[in-house]
C-alpha cells in the first residue's frame, strides 16, 4: 500500500452515466486491478441500471450499503458537483476525489464548512485524481505513463504532473503514488497533507512537489518540511513568468497583492531544504540526484 | 468577471447600501444633462474603467459648475487613463459616472474577499480609507481589521457593529454602518462575488455612511447562475484576442514576447512560458487548449497567435493523456496548412500514441521542427527566433 488508495480500495463513481463519467470509469476499470475496485455508480434516477457490469444506484448511501465502498470519484457537472461531495461526506465515505472543474467558490466554501469535524478526506475539485501505479488509478491521468517505484508526486496541475512523471520514467524512477490536488482556491487536501502521508509511507523515498502561483500552500508545506520531513523533496513552481493580476487557467492561479508569486514560493522552499529548480525539464534529474544522495 | 463602478453601485443599492446619487453617461452632453438632473452645485466626474487607481491617474475630477462638468467630461471621456493597475498602455475611457458631491468627514475602507487559507469569506476594514490604502496595507497592516464570516449564518449585527467601532465610526453612525456591512456581505454572497470593495466608505458630517466607490469582481465559475450579471460584461475592457479565444473554448492571455505557445493544461502552459524565458526567449501568449483539442480548436489557436504581429515562432507542447498525440499531430498539420504558416513551428509531443504523432508530423512535408523534451523544444524555439531574418 502506498498512500490513500490501493488495489483493495472500493470506489463509487458519482456521475457515472455522463459522457465523462463513462469514459473514465471504463479506463479506470481497465487499469491494473481496477476491475475489482470500481464497484458502483451513482446517478439519481438511474438506479437499477448498469454501466459495463457496474451496478448503478440512486444515491451514495445505497451504493455504499450494497458494496461496502469507502471511496468515491465525482464527474458531476459544476452546478451540482458540490452537492455530490456533500452527499458522499454525509454517507460517511473515507475518501472523495472530485474531478470536476468550474465549481463556484461559494459552493466549495459551504461544502468545506460542512466537512469540518468529519473524517472524510477530499481531494480536489478540479484535479486529475490519484494513482498508485500498477494497482489502481482513480481519475483521468493516463495510466500507461506510470510505473511503480520510490517517488511520491504531489501537484496542483494535470499535464504538468504527467510531464514530471514522464521525466521520472526517463530516469528509471517509478512512482509510489501520484496525487493531483487540483487548481482550485478552496479545496481539500493541500500539499502539506499529502507530504505528511508520504513522510510516513515506507514505499516513498523521495517526493516531487509541483506547485504554481497563487495562495500559500507551498510555503505552508515547506515550513513543515523543514522541521519534520525525513526524506528529500524536489520542487518546481510554475508561473515565474506569469504577469500579476491575470488568471492563468486555474481559478487558483492568480497572483494578488504581491503574495503568491512563484519567486516567493521558491525562496521559502529553498530555505526549507527543498531542492528547487526554475527549469521544468530538470525535475526528473533532480529526483534521481536526491535519491542517490 | 469585472464590472464598472456604476454597475457595482446599482447592485449594492439593491441590497440597501447607500451611495451618492449618480448617472452613467456615454457622451459629454449626457454628462451635462446628468449634472442638471442631479441638481446641487458640486459634482464628481468619474472615469469608468475596470481598473483601480483612477483618482491618482487623473480620472476623477470635482466640478463646481456645469461648465466645469463639460470641461472635465470632455477631458476624461476618450482619454487613455493610465493607472498603476492598468499597465502602461492604460485603458480608453468610454463611460463616465456623474455623481452628486458628498461632504466627506472621514474616509474608511471595507472589502470582502475569499480567503484561501481559512476557506471563508473575509471582511477587511480600516479607518484609513482612500487612495493610499495599498500603502496602509504594506506599511501599517495592523490598521486593517479582518474577520472571517460564517458561510451558513453570514455577518451578524454584533460582529458588524464591532467592526464599525474598530474603524472609528462614532456611536451615532455605528448602527447604520453595521447594517451597511451586512448588506454588503449579502450582496457579495448572493451574487457569487470574489471581491467587493468600497474605498472610500465615507462618514458624512451628519453621520451618514455612504459608499463613494464600489468595485465588485465575480467568480467566473458562477456566472452560469447569474445571467443578469453576465450581461454586464464590457467587451471594450477586455483584450480582443482573449475575447476571441474564449469563443472557441481556448484559455488565452496576451503577453509581450515573440514566441507563440500552444499547450494543453494551465500548469504545463505556465511551465512552458517559464522555460522559454529561462532560455532567453519571450513568450507571446499563454494558451491552454484544454483537454479536447480538435483540429478546429488547434486551427483557431494558430490563427489567434498569428494575428499577433510580434509572433516570430510557434511552440506546441502537448502531453497527451486522454488526448492522443496522433490526433493533435493531425490537427497541427491541418492548421498549419489552413493558415499557410510562415513562421518556424516547433512541436513537442509526449504521451499517448506519441510515435504515431511524430510520424504524422514527419510525413506531412511541412517544415515542422520536432523536439524531444521540453528543454529541446524551448531551445529550438528560441533558436528559431534568433535565426529568423526580419
Amino acid at each position: 500500500m502506498s498512500i490513500l488508495i490501493d488495489k483493495n480500495t472500493r470506489v463509487i463513481t458519482q456521475g457515472i452515466t455522463g459522457k465523462t463519467g463513462q469514459f473514465h470509469t471504463h479506463a479506470c476499470a481497465a487499469y491494473a486491478d481496477g476491475k475489482s475496485c470500481f464497484v458502483a455508480g451513482v446517478t439519481p434516477g438511474k438506479g437499477g441500471q448498469a454501466f459495463e457490469d457496474i451496478p448503478i444506484f440512486n444515491s451514495v448511501v445505497e451504493a455504499k450499503a450494497a458494496t461496502g465502498a469507502t471511496a468515491s470519484v465525482i464527474y458531476v457537472p459544476p452546478p451540482f458537483a458540490a452537492a455530490a461531495i456533500d452527499e458522499a461526506v454525509e454517507a460517511g465515505l473515507e475518501l472523495v476525489i472530485c474531478i470536476t472543474e468550474g465549481i463556484p467558490v461559494r459552493d466549495m466554501i459551504r461544502t468545506r464548512y460542512k466537512m469540518q469535524g468529519k473524517p472524510t478526506r477530499l481531494i480536489g475539485p478540479n484535479c486529475p485524481g490519484v494513482i498508485t501505479p500498477d494497482e489502481i488509478k482513480i481519475g483521468i491521468m493516463p495510466g500507461h505513463i506510470h510505473a511503480r517505484g520510490p517517488v511520491g508526486v504531489v501537484s496542483r496541475s494535470g499535464t504538468l504532473t504527467y510531464e514530471a512523471v514522464g521525466q521520472l520514467m526517463e530516469q528509471g524512477l517509478g512512482q509510489s503514488s501520484c496525487v493531483g490536488i487540483g487548481g482550485d482556491p478552496v479545496n481539500g487536501l493541500k500539499h502539506l497533507d499529502v507530504m505528511k502521508l508520504f513522510n510516513d509511507d515506507p514505499q516513498t523515498e523521495v517526493v516531487v512537489m509541483v506547485g504554481e502561483i497563487g495562495g500559500s500552500d507551498e510555503e505552508d508545506c515547506a515550513r513543515w518540511i523543514k522541521d519534520h520531513m525525513k526524506k528529500p523533496v524536489v520542487g518546481f513552481i510554475a508561473g515565474v513568468t506569469a504577469p500579476p493580476g491575470k488568471r492563468m487557467g486555474h481559478a487558483g492561479a492568480i497572483i494578488s497583492g504581491g503574495k503568491g508569486t512563484a519567486a516567493d514560493k521558491l525562496a521559502v522552499m529553498e530555505a526549507s531544504g527543498i531542492t528547487i529548480t526554475r527549469n521544468p525539464a530538470e525535475i526528473g534529474k533532480l529526483a534521481r540526484a536526491a535519491l542517490k544522495g | 468577471m469585472k464590472i464598472h463602478e456604476y454597475q457595482a453601485k446599482e447592485i449594492v443599492r439593491k441590497y440597501g447600501v447607500a451611495t451618492p446619487r449618480g448617472i452613467a453617461c456615454f457622451s459629454v452632453d449626457e454628462a451635462v444633462a446628468a449634472a442638471k438632473k442631479l441638481g446641487g452645485s458640486v459634482w464628481v466626474i468619474k472615469a469608468q474603467i475596470h481598473a483601480g487607481g483612477r483618482g491618482k491617474g487623473g480620472g476623477v475630477k470635482l466640478a463646481r459648475s456645469l461648465d466645469e462638468v463639460r470641461q472635465y467630461a470632455s477631458a476624461i471621456l476618450g482619454m487613455r487613463l493610465v493607472t498603476h493597475q492598468t499597465g502602461p498602455a492604460g485603458q480608453l475611457v468610454k463611460r463616465l459616472l456623474i455623481e452628486e458631491g458628498a461632504a466627506i468627514a472621514k474616509e474608511l475602507y471595507v472589502a470582502l474577499v475569499v480567503d484561501r487559507a481559512s476557506q471563508r469569506a473575509v471582511l477587511m476594514a480600516s479607518s484609513e480609507g482612500g487612495m493610499d490604502i495599498e500603502e496602509v496595507a504594506a506599511k501599517t497592516p495592523e490598521k486593517i481589521h479582518k474577520i472571517q464570516i460564517d458561510p451558513m449564518s453570514g455577518l451578524a449585527l454584533a460582529e458588524a457593529k464591532d467592526v464599525a467601532y474598530k474603524i472609528g465610526v462614532p456611536a451615532a453612525a455605528a448602527a447604520g454602518c453595521a447594517q451597511l456591512l451586512q448588506a454588503l456581505y449579502r450582496a457579495f454572497d448572493e451574487t457569487d462575488a470574489s471581491l467587493a470593495e468600497i474605498n472610500p466608505l465615507i462618514l458624512t458630517a451628519d453621520n451618514q455612511v455612504l459608499a463613494l466607490d464600489a468595485k465588485i469582481n465575480f467568480d467566473d465559475n458562477a456566472l452560469f447562475r447569474h445571467p443578469d450579471i453576465a450581461a454586464m460584461r464590457d467587451l471594450d475592457e477586455e483584450d480582443p484576442a482573449e475575447i476571441e479565444a474564449s469563443k472557441f473554448g481556448l484559455s488565452y492571455i496576451s503577453l509581450d514576447g515573440n514566441i507563440g505557445c500552444l499547450v494543453n493544461g494551465a500548469g504545463l502552459a505556465m511551465a512552458t512560458m517559464d522555460i522559454i524565458k529561462l532560455y532567453g526567449g519571450a513568450p507571446a501568449n499563454f494558451l491552454d487548449v484544454g483537454g479536447g483539442a480538435t483540429t478546429d480548436k488547434v486551427t483557431e489557436a494558430f490563427k489567434l497567435m498569428l494575428k499577433n504581429p510580434n509572433v516570430q515562432a510557434i511552440l506546441v507542447n502537448i502531453f497527451g493523456g486522454i488526448m492522443k498525440c496522433d490526433v493533435i499531430a493531425q490537427g497541427v498539420v491541418e492548421a498549419a496548412r489552413q493558415v499557410k504558416l510562415a513562421v518556424p513551428l516547433v512541436v513537442r509531443l509526449e504521451g499517448t500514441n506519441v510515435d504515431l504523432g511524430k510520424r504524422i508530423l514527419a510525413e506531412s512535408g511541412l517544415p515542422i521542427i520536432s523536439a524531444g523534451n521540453m528543454a529541446d523544444a524551448a531551445q529550438k524555439a528560441v533558436n528559431a527566433v534568433s535565426g529568423a531574418h526580419r
